[in-house]
Order: C-alpha cells, then structure tokens, then sequence
C-alpha cells in the first residue's frame, strides 16, 4: 500500500487558485485604464496639457459640472424616498414584504434602456404625459420635457431608488424594535425617536446606499444618452462622442481619468466616513 | 413610534411603487399596439411588433451574440471566481486582504472607462478580435457577482467536512466536487443567474467593444431607439422582461426570492 498523502494546504494553494481570477483582473483592468490614465500624462504639449485643455473648455467644464449636479440631486431623491420606503418595507411581514422586494427586485433586473426607454415614452413631446395634460386641458401646447435635466433626473432617480431601497431594508432590520419602543416608552414623540434614534443608527447604510447611488449616476451613460441627448451631454456621453464619433483618444482618455478618479475618491472617503461613524461596519 | 408606519410613509412607498411600476406596464401596451408609433393605451392589439424583431437581420443576430457573450462570459467567470472565492474562504487567514477587493474592482471602476480602455489598450493595441474583447469584457463585468455571491455560501460552510472527508481518504479535488460544491449550489446558481442578467442587459462595456457585424442586443436597441419611434423595441423590451420574469420563477422555486435581496 502507497502512504497516502494527507493534504496539507498552504497559502501557495489559495495563491494557485485565485491566479487565474487575479491575472484576468490585472490584466485586462488594472492594466488597460493604467495605460488609459498613465497615457494622459505622456502629452508631447507637457505632463499635465490634456487637463489644462479640458478645464479651458467652458463647454467641458460645464459637462463636468452638469453630471455632478445630476448625481447629487439624483442620491438625494433617492436617499429621501428609499429611506422612507424601505422603512415601510421593513416594517411590513410574510407575503406582503416579499411582494415588495419582488417588486423592487424586478426593475433592477430589468436592463437600463428598457427602463430609460420607457421615459421616453412617457415624456416624449407625443408623449403620454403631455397627451395626459392637453386632454385635462391643464397646457395649451405639449411641454419640452424630454432633453432636459429633469428627464435625466428623473430617469436616474427611477433607476437607482430599487437599489438604494433594497440597501437599506437589510440595515432597517437590523435595528432592533425595542430600541424604537423603548425611545417611545420613555417619552419621545415620533419625530424625536425618528432623528434621534433611528436615523442615526441608519447612518451606515444611508453612506452605503448614497456612493452606490452616486458613482452609479456618475457614470451611467444610456439614460442621458436617450432622456438628455446632446443638450445635456454628461462625462459618460462626452466619452463616447469623443473616443467612437471625433476620434480624439487624448479626450477621451482624459474623461476616463477624471472620471475614474472621482470615483475612486468618492468611493474611498465614504468608506472612511462609514468606518469612522460606526467601527463595526464593514 | 408604533408598529405600524405612519399613514404619510405608506402613501409616500404606494407612489413610489407605482413610480416604480408604471412605466413598464406602459412598454408592454406600446409593445402590444397595432399602431406604426409607439403609444398607450395600446391602438388595438397586436403581436406584429414581436414578429418584426425578428425580421430585422440586425436584432436576430445581436440576439444571438448577446446570449453566447452572457452564456460564455458567466462560465468563465464560474471557471475563475468559484477556486478563487473557495480560495478567499479557506484561506482567509494566508491571503491578504486587498485580494477580496480586487475582485470587486470591475464594479468599482466606472463601466464605461473600462469599456473605453479595453478598445483602446487591447482590441487597438494587440488587433484583438472584437468578440474576444466583448467576452474578456463582460467576464470581468460579471466576475465581481460571481465571487460575492459564492463567497457568501462559502461563509456559512463548515470547512471541517471537507477536513473529514480528506482525512479519510478522498482526495482533495474529488472532495471539492462531491462534497464542497454541492453544499454551495444555491450560490452557485444564484450567482449564475446574476451574471447572466447583468451580461446581457450591459450597455457601457459593449458600447466600445462593437464593430461590423458584432454588437450585442442594448446596444442595438440604443441605435434602433434613435432611428425609428416604433414599438419594436418596445417588443424587445417586453422579450427582455420575460426572460427576467422566468429567471426569477427559477430562482424562486430553487432558492425563494429573498435570495436577491441579500
């Protein structure tokens, strides 16, 4: 009879199997947007001229601007109305709750120019809602919704509240009802209970739910292209115009640095923040 | 604060509900119309429009590409991310940690840069074929749900029935395959279902990644959009939300819904 070979695994075993995953990564991302942003500092014109030229362009600048005021007014729709939701949600048991996780489960699932498409439908100048308003003779003429910022907010609102609203029925679970009854029992009107109890041990998962929201808007590029067209150009679709119709790879690989690293640093500052409010979290 | 929400917060989740809802009951009746525009309430029903994906040449065959990129993508994904979150778990204490991040990357990074830099870096640089960059692409979109979703199974996984069956003698691989695999397939199912969805509904990555003859069925539905107003992509849309519809029945009897909310 041969010795069998009891196994002992070392860290060489989880280093070979976490290779392939680890080298398809490096290889494929971390290398190519290396080169994409290392590329923009190698300008014959100086280290930092395709930057220089992007904030001396009003128009760009205005982009820049522009898609972060969309993302902004877009986490806070969706943290006002995700929040109250997912507190009904929460709160809510057996059948009924699971038909409303469905619910928001369904339209994430759902792609996103299915889902911007739609608005389209609806705010289109023949659109529904303008036929809706002339027919209760509420306007004399349709309205230009479509191709405004609001289209685009509105679009990005419809698809980010699902998720913020599926982030944080898990952190409202988590918090114990006796320590809302107790604040209650001992005194405090809802109100107060609401921002001195439950809204500050939501914290956590209201960051969670905001960076998801934020860097999800910053860089969502079918819903501005159909519900904003060129008029309310964002960094995403200004890439794209610049790298498939100018063919100008310098702009191109400028917005995908300075999207990339806004991302990042929203990402990581709120991580911090997360973990300075509360150590558990992860 | 009682048990029940406030009556203003069950008014304002019915809106936000119905917000959620509407506009997708108005794609099926636009989809439903006998009309040549798109419209709601539908003008007399119809199915011509779902007759009419298929007579474009262009929607038949981004149909087919986009199903072989989700089918292919997500296997390998399955290939690579299920050693490496087995990896995650049984050697938490050998790996660092950065190495879980690193697998989250391809969702921490904007789509859409990486779409960019994957034309730019690898299909311009190297002459790569385009369908390879699409797959290599949507792997990598995917390969994040993938590793999280099996990750998550893993943790509540007891790793010393693994220990028991190697130290009676089965060996290692035969054990992961007999014994580690089938205790994590509602994870692994689940995490397939994930990535196939995901693969198939991506807009940012494939949006570079597309040249003659190849494109996937987004963004062939982006370019439809902008040429005609008829409701065949409203058809497409309604085809998509079956396809989601069935996938989450197949979820619900193996692993019930909640499953998707974790």
């Amino acid at each position: 009879m041969t010795a069998r070979h009891l196994w002992r695994p070392s860290g060489a075993t989880g280093w070979a199997l976490t290779a392939p995953a680890t080298l398809a990564v490096i290889g494929f991302l971390i290398v190519p947007i290396g080169a994409v942003i290392a590329g923009t500092f190698m300008d014959p014109r100086g280290i930092f001229a395709p930057y220089i030229s992007y904030f001396n362009s009003g128009f760009r600048t205005t982009v820049l601007f522009r898609t972060l005021q969309i993302s902004a007014l877009t986490t806070i729709i969706s943290l006002i109305f995700g929040f109250m939701t997912a507190y009904v949600v929460s709160r809510a048991q057996g059948k009924v709750k699971s038909l409303l996780i469905v619910a928001a489960v369904f339209p994430l699932l759902t792609g996103v120019v299915v889902r911007a498409f739609a608005w389209l439908i609806i705010l289109g100048r023949n659109g529904i809602l303008n036929q809706t308003l002339l027919a209760l003779g509420i306007v004399n003429e349709p309205l230009e919704m479509l191709y405004t910022q609001g289209a685009v907010i509105v679009g990005m609102v419809y698809l980010f509240v699902p998720l913020m609203v599926l982030s944080l029925v898990g952190v409202l679970e988590n918090i114990p009802k006796d320590v809302l009854q107790a604040s209650s029992s001992l005194g405090a009107s809802p109100v107060a209970t609401f921002w001195q109890v439950l809204l500050p041990l939501a914290v956590p998962g209201l960051i969670v739910g905001a960076v998801l929201v934020f860097t999800g808007s910053f860089t969502a590029y079918a819903t501005p292209q159909l519900l904003g067209g060129e008029r309310q150009t964002v960094l995403a679709t200004l890439l794209q115009q610049r790298a498939m119709v100018s063919f100008d790879w310098v702009g191109a690989s400028t917005i995908a640095a300075i999207m990339t690293v806004i991302t990042i640093t929203i990402v990581l500052a709120m991580s911090h923040i997360a973990r300075r409010i509360n150590p558990m979290a992860t | 604060m009682s048990d029940r929400p406030h009556p203003i917060l069950i008014v304002v989740t019915a809106l936000v509900y119905l917000f959620l809802m509407v506009p997708l009951v108005i794609v099926v009746g636009a989809a439903l119309s006998d009309t040549t525009y798109l419209t709601f309430p539908p003008q007399g029903l119809s199915l011509r429009w779902f007759y009419n994906i298929f007579e474009i040449s262009a929607f038949r065959r981004t149909i087919v590409t986009s199903l072989q990129i989700a089918f292919l993508g997500t296997m390998i994904a399955l290939l690579i991310g299920i050693p490496a979150a087995y990896a995650l778990n049984r050697f938490r204490v050998e790996l660092p940690k950065w190495l879980g991040t690193l697998f989250v990357l391809p969702i921490l990074v904007p789509e859409i840069v990486f779409g960019f830099a994957l034309l730019k870096s690898f299909t311009v640089g190297t002459g790569a074929p385009i369908f390879l960059a699409l797959l290599i692409g949507h792997t990598l979109i995917v390969l994040p749900y993938v590793v999280r979703v099996i990750s998550a199974s893993l943790a509540s996984f007891d790793f010393s029935i693994e220990e028991a069956a190697i130290s009676l003698g089965s060996a290692p691989v035969k054990t992961f395959f007999t014994i580690v695999l089938p205790n994590v397939r509602g994870g692994v199912i689940a995490a397939f279902i994930l990535a196939f969805i995901t693969s198939l509904n991506d807009v940012s990555v494939s949006l570079f990644l597309t040249g003659p003859g190849i494109s996937t069925l987004p963004i062939q539905i982006l370019a439809h959009v902008e040429q005609f107003f008829d409701p065949t992509v409203a058809s497409v849309s309604v085809l998509l939300m079956f396809l989601t519809v069935a996938v989450m029945a197949i979820v619900e009897r193996t692993l019930g819904l909640t499953f998707l909310a974790k």
